[in-house]
């Protein structure tokens, strides 16, 4: 371990904030479900930083179970884009406001 | 030492500048390519941590199953508007680069200035002790199966909702009288009553394209 924790969690904090710029930036459905994906990498390799500088499971445990709200997060917001993609044809956040009334 | 050092100089700056490109692209496909940069680096930080386990399923659940997903999503969708419109909000954005600055010097001031870890803060899994047991992932299953025992059949039912209510959210509904069981069996068995079936079938299929 010759690399210090502060830099892992300097890397994580880059990816975090580089995904939260894309989600309030880019007009994209798409590209804001990846920054979130984003977000979610900077989270995981916090935990795992963590885990191993604490010497403890604990930190790979919680990448795994975020790992597996990420996959089922991506699916579900998938599903509802393509049931989405019958109605309208452009995927943009601030034209989608049928709900918004 | 020094190898490590390179190693996580080159994962870092790699990491990050396709973190930048992901939320820099016009095209959704090159965003999402470059998110898989991103997963490949942050794997390689996780090699680095020891933890090979976390690697791999990073790899395999990331750029193997997520991006895949994103992937056919956007050949599903008619993007063909992504190439010509406005990417990011008109007025929205000068708000969005101050909070994100802010956010990202209060993280990163949390990142280098933690406190010390001290010995009574570890756990019970040093390096060595993972080495005995195996590897990382013989550690992981350890803990996984005793201690975190209901966290991971929580996630288990969490991952069926998920699949159940995907499968829900994108099925057709207009195909829903086409794929009944009794239509089905008639169409199977070549009775008389399926005169009139395929028409119907043939009229509803270039509706759901339409």
């Amino acid at each position: 371990m010759s690399i210090p924790l502060n830099a892992y969690l300097l890397v994580g904090a880059i990816l975090f904030s580089l995904g939260t710029l894309g989600v309030l930036m880019r007009r994209s459905v798409l590209i804001v479900f990846i920054s979130i994906e984003l977000m979610l990498q900077g989270v995981n390799l916090t935990f795992a930083a963590y885990g191993a500088f604490l010497e403890d499971m604990a930190g790979s445990m919680f990448v795994v179970i975020s790992l597996t709200v990420a996959a089922a997060e991506a699916a579900v917001g998938l599903a509802i884009l393509v049931a989405l993609g019958r109605r309208v044809t452009e995927f943009y956040v601030d034209r989608l406001d049928t709900l918004r009334w | 030492m020094t190898d490590q050092i390179v190693a996580f100089t080159y994962l870092s700056i790699v990491a990050s500048v396709a973190g930048l490109a992901t939320i820099l692209v016009r095209s959704p496909v090159h965003s999402a390519l470059s998110l898989v940069v991103v997963v490949f680096h942050v794997a390689g930080m996780f090699v680095l941590l020891g933890n090979g386990f976390l690697a791999a399923v990073q790899v395999i659940v990331y750029a193997g199953a997520i991006v895949v997903l994103f992937l056919f999503t956007m050949m599903l969708l008619d993007l063909r508007r992504h190439e010509t419109e406005r990417t990011v909000h008109r007025r929205q954005i000068w708000l969005a680069i101050p909070i994100a600055v802010l956010l990202f010097a209060e993280v990163a001031w949390i990142a280098i200035s933690k406190p010390e870890i001290s010995e009574n803060l570890k756990g019970a899994f040093p390096p060595q002790t993972i080495d005995e047991l195996g590897g990382s992932a013989q550690a992981l299953a350890t803990v996984m199966f005793t201690d975190y025992l209901l966290p991971f059949e929580v996630a288990s039912v969490l991952l069926l909702a998920a699949a159940i209510g995907a499968m829900v959210l994108a099925r057709n509904p207009d195909e829903e009288s086409l794929a009944s069981p009794p239509d089905m069996i008639e169409d199977a068995a070549g009775t008389d009553g399926s005169s009139d079936q395929p028409e119907g079938e043939l009229s509803e299929t270039p509706a759901t394209h339409g």
